[in-house]
């Protein structure tokens, strides 16, 4: 069976991508002799010493006349194994936008490196953008290495170079090929030019790269497109039919399951599972168009979302976002609404506010950024009008991406890629963790802040308790137990205090992705060492909640139930938090907690009732 | 809690599925999104296996669009009879436009001689049809593969009121996530086929064995040799002095109109030999076949901007 593989280019302008296309098509005989023709006579005319294989790719007058790419044009050839989809993509900064729409449904990025130049800008960008989008798999292709003597050193060099950007980039798969497009070498075939390269050719890579588990198989999602209702009158065995028509965006579904439709929270089963055209099948995974019919009749729509019911998306109004913009007419500001496409749903959307602004190249965070302009990147909130059923992106590139559209113009102003919730002031929606059979529910931490005696254990424990009674499967971080093992080894220095906190915000991550629910009480006292912890768990897509045990200094210095105030006091312990050591309160926590707010298994219930469980 | 770990079944599509599925997840974008869509057919092997596509994009319901042929009136006689039967056959609400009616009222006017086409003519007659109907979404049966201009069109393709393109103004195309907006006058050019290849088409016809005009397979016709190219000698064709029709074993791989749509010699009868043919074919099937596409290096894109699909 052939496999489809997408492929998108990247790479700064002269890198010779065009040319290391038709290269690939040319030695994997997809080039057709009117083509190769028309090229050469293009060639000859602009008194080139060789055939001009980029002339295969510039499809636009404009392109051609300019010699550089301006919009992704979508190649295609195939070998006995795969057939490949190559969205060229351009290199200039001023075409990012259009290097985004070519690598948004791509299994692979190829990023071309000139070797004499090494890494530069529009190499970081493009990495970074292909990170961002979620592509797997990586290659890089350094390329010229006729013009560096086929030199080993020299692509070693630029191997090391790439290798210290990728380190901060979310790459799982990356490798490295030497070739010279113009040439062909190390292209379809190996050369004996490089003889200390022993890795395959590009292609010979291409045809391997292992994509099969790239997919989502595990959260099963089906946003429903349409309903078919043939009620024709001239077959009343079709008179009741009612099927729901979509594509899988995750999962596996069979006749028989259990399912759920959201954001309604209805329940049915699978009656049958249709293909195109009537095929009954067995299942229905990830990229199949399928119809589902349920066993009983609800009230389900374009819009609506089939998942399991142990197993659903997020459900909210308010998400977080990484946004890249793409239009040149307008900028983003804080307060523009726009309609979003997400899945089969269209709403409207607000912008709450932007984050930060990111440098591509050194991946610096500009808090103090007030717009985003043409080709720019950065995190944003977003409030809909309608709830919205989404998985973050890291998780399911179907649930987890939407794109903005201009109400006036109709221009797509905007691709984004939703990292989680946002948490402040609305209540977090999650389903109950009963982790069955090949599903993995997505939990969430609960995170209590606050000074020692504040009484943030017995806020837990009451905690515990209440999810347990709705059968949430949880379990309590507790800063004290835990510095008998897991943190045996750290003291309260300022740096102690961070790991600690680092370390049991990674433990809350491990038991959020095994479907429990981390309930951590820790003084936590730097606001540094919690926003860490809060920033690991967006990139893992997990719900994180802050709450703050606001009580004052002086009461639970009245409280004192181990007596450490008074040794703190005494000079007997230094650096005692709120004593001789400061406590920063959370700027923004989800949930403060007051002793007004009543004893702590009143202020449990007031964490349940915000979980909105 | 326990958790079982299954051995992963290979839940992978062929890439013959999964092109399946991409398509008739457009189709279905646009049924539910457009008010009036409309599939453009005209015979030819693409749109047919778009009407296909669409058939079973809603099955057990009946393709929920409009067809519309355009019609240059130089058309095969087995491609008008094709059209009625599958007309008749699916129950198609058929719209035929007719570029001779766009010569009647002078609205364009034709060439004459050897090598005239009405192949030109036809965007003036697509573009009445989609005013005429206030059609919003037109579906066309272009590859990405076929021609170089083609290959940097979207799939959602936004039109003006005139029905241009501007390649340089293209929406930006993510995921699948089609933007389809556009206002009162203005409409979408929709390309479900846009990532299949001639192979792929050729290899879906035969695993799904579409019934297609008998032009596609190898036949015995008296032809013309012009300029590189086999064509039909038809009533529509205008020899030059000196051309001398022979008779041929041939096949077309493309049908437009019958003035400059060429054949290539072959013996291939059914779908299963066309597709070994075309796999060791090493030409691409507009250079053989259609002589309007070798005006200019940017001819297609020419068209495609003054509203041609």
């Amino acid at each position: 069976m052939q496999q489809l593989l997408r492929v998108a280019t990247a790479g700064s302008v002269d890198d010779g991508k065009s040319t290391l296309i038709g290269r690939l098509l040319f030695d994997s005989k997809a080039v057709f002799e009117d083509q190769l023709d028309a090229v050469e006579r293009t060639s000859r005319s602009r008194g080139a010493d060789h055939t001009d294989l980029a002339l295969l790719t510039d499809g636009l007058r404009a392109e051609r006349e300019q010699g550089i790419t301006i919009d992704v044009a979508h190649r295609y050839f195939a070998t006995p194994r795969r057939k490949f989809v190559i969205a060229d993509t351009p290199g200039h900064e001023q075409y990012t936008r259009n290097m985004v729409t070519g690598a948004s449904t791509a299994d692979v990025a190829l990023v071309l490196v000139d070797a004499r130049n090494g890494v530069v800008e529009q190499t970081r960008r493009h990495a970074f953008i292909a990170s961002l989008l979620g592509i797997a798999h990586l290659v890089v292709c350094v390329n010229k290495m006729d013009l560096v003597d086929w030199s080993q050193s020299r692509f070693e060099e630029v191997v090391e170079e790439f290798r210290r950007f990728a380190m901060k980039l979310d790459v799982q798969d990356l490798s490295f090929v030497p070739v010279s497009a113009l040439h062909g070498d190390n292209v379809a075939q190996r050369t004996v030019n490089m003889p200390w390269y022993d890795g395959s050719s590009l292609l010979g890579h291409l045809e391997s790269v292992h994509i099969a588990s790239d997919r989502n198989l595990v959260d099963a999602r089906m946003p429903v497109q349409c309903v078919i209702r043939p009620q024709r009158q001239s077959d009343s065995s079709l008179h009741d039919f009612r099927g729901y028509a979509g594509t899988v965006v995750g999962g596996v579904f069979k006749p028989g399951d259990e399912v759920m439709v959201v954001p309604s929270g209805r329940t049915s089963t699978v009656r049958a599972i249709w293909g195109p055209g009537g095929a009954p099948l067995a299942e229905a995974f990830a990229s199949s168009a399928v119809v589902v019919e349920l066993e009983d009749q609800l009230d389900v729509g374009r819009g609506d979302l089939l998942c399991r019911p142990g197993n659903r998306p997020l459900i909210g109004r308010e998400i977080d976002a990484m946004v890249c913009w793409l239009s040149d007419r307008r900028e983003l500001h804080s307060g523009d609404r726009y309609v979003m496409l997400h899945g089969t749903r269209s709403t409207g959307a607000r912008v709450g506010g932007l984050d930060y602004r990111l440098d591509v190249n050194t991946l610096h965070r500009d808090t103090t950024a007030e717009s985003l302009e043409l080709n720019e990147i950065g995190r944003i909130r977003v409030t809909t009008t309608d709830p919205l059923t989404f998985d973050p992106y890291r998780r399911n590139r179907g649930t987890g991406s939407f794109v903005l559209v201009d109400e006036v113009t109709g221009d797509t102003v905007a691709a984004g890629m939703i990292t989680g919730p946002s948490l402040s002031g609305t209540p977090v929606v999650w389903h109950r963790g009963t982790a069955a059979d090949g599903e993995r529910p997505t939990a969430a931490t609960i995170w209590l802040t606050g000074l020692s005696a504040s009484g943030k254990s017995s806020v837990a424990v009451e905690l515990e308790r209440a999810l347990h009674a709705k059968h949430v499967a949880c379990h309590r971080l507790d800063g004290d137990n835990l510095r008998h093992g897991l943190t045996a080894d750290l003291g309260f220095a300022p740096e102690d205090r961070a790991e600690n906190v680092r370390r049991v915000g990674e433990v809350a991550i491990v038991l959020a992705e095994a479907g429990v629910v981390a309930i951590a009480c820790l003084i936590s006292p730097y606001q540094q060492d919690r926003e860490r912890v809060r920033e690991r768990h967006r990139a893992a897509g997990i719900p994180f909640v802050e709450v703050f045990v606001d009580t004052p200094l002086a009461e639970c210095e009245a409280r004192d139930p181990k007596g450490m105030y008074a040794r703190a006091r005494a000079g007997e312990i230094t650096r005692f938090t709120g004593v001789d050591d400061p406590y920063e309160p959370p700027e923004h926590p989800e949930l403060a907690l007051r002793p007004s707010d009543g004893d702590p298994a009143d202020q449990a219930a007031a964490i349940v009732g915000f979980l909105g469980l | 809690m326990s958790s079982t770990i299954h051995p992963p079944p290979a839940y992978e599509l062929s890439h013959l599925d999964a092109l399946e599925a991409e398509s008739v997840h457009i189709f279905r974008e646009v049924s539910a999104t457009f008010e009036r869509p409309v599939l453009l057919f005209s015979g030819g092997k693409d749109s047919v296996v778009m009407l296909h596509l669409a058939a079973r994009a809603f099955w057990p319901a009946a393709v929920p669009f409009t067809v519309m042929h355009i019609d240059t009136g130089h058309n095969f006689d087995e491609v008008i009879d094709f059209r009625d039967r599958t007309r008749e056959h699916l129950g198609l609400d058929l719209e035929v436009i007719r570029v001779q009616d766009d010569i009647d009222a002078g609205r364009v006017v034709e060439d004459h001689g050897p090598g005239a086409s009405r192949n030109r003519l036809q965007t003036t007659a697509l573009l009445r049809g989609i005013a005429e109907h206030r059609f919003d979404a037109v579906f066309g049966g272009a590859r990405r593969d076929e021609e170089k201009a083609r290959a940097k069109e979207r799939i959602f393709s936004f039109r003006d009121r005139e029905g241009r393109w501007d390649p340089r103004a293209q929406r930006p195309e993510l995921w699948s996530l089609y933007n389809g907006r556009h206002r009162r006058g203005e409409h979408i050019r929709v390309f479900p086929l846009s990532n299949w290849t001639e192979l792929d088409i050729w290899q879906y016809i035969d695993r799904e064995r579409i019934d297609l005009p008998p032009l596609y397979y190898a036949h015995r016709r008296p032809v013309v040799l012009r300029d590189g190219m086999l064509l039909a000698h038809t009533r529509f064709l205008e020899l030059a002095p000196g051309e001398e029709p022979v008779e041929a074993s041939v096949r077309f791989r493309t049908v437009g109109d019958a003035t400059c749509t060429g054949c290539v010699e072959s013996t291939a009868s059914n779908a299963a030999q066309v597709a070994v043919e075309v796999a060791a074919s090493r030409v691409t099937e507009r250079g053989a076949t259609r002589a309007d596409d070798r005006i200019s290096e940017a001819g297609m894109e020419d068209r495609k901007r003054e509203g041609y699909f």
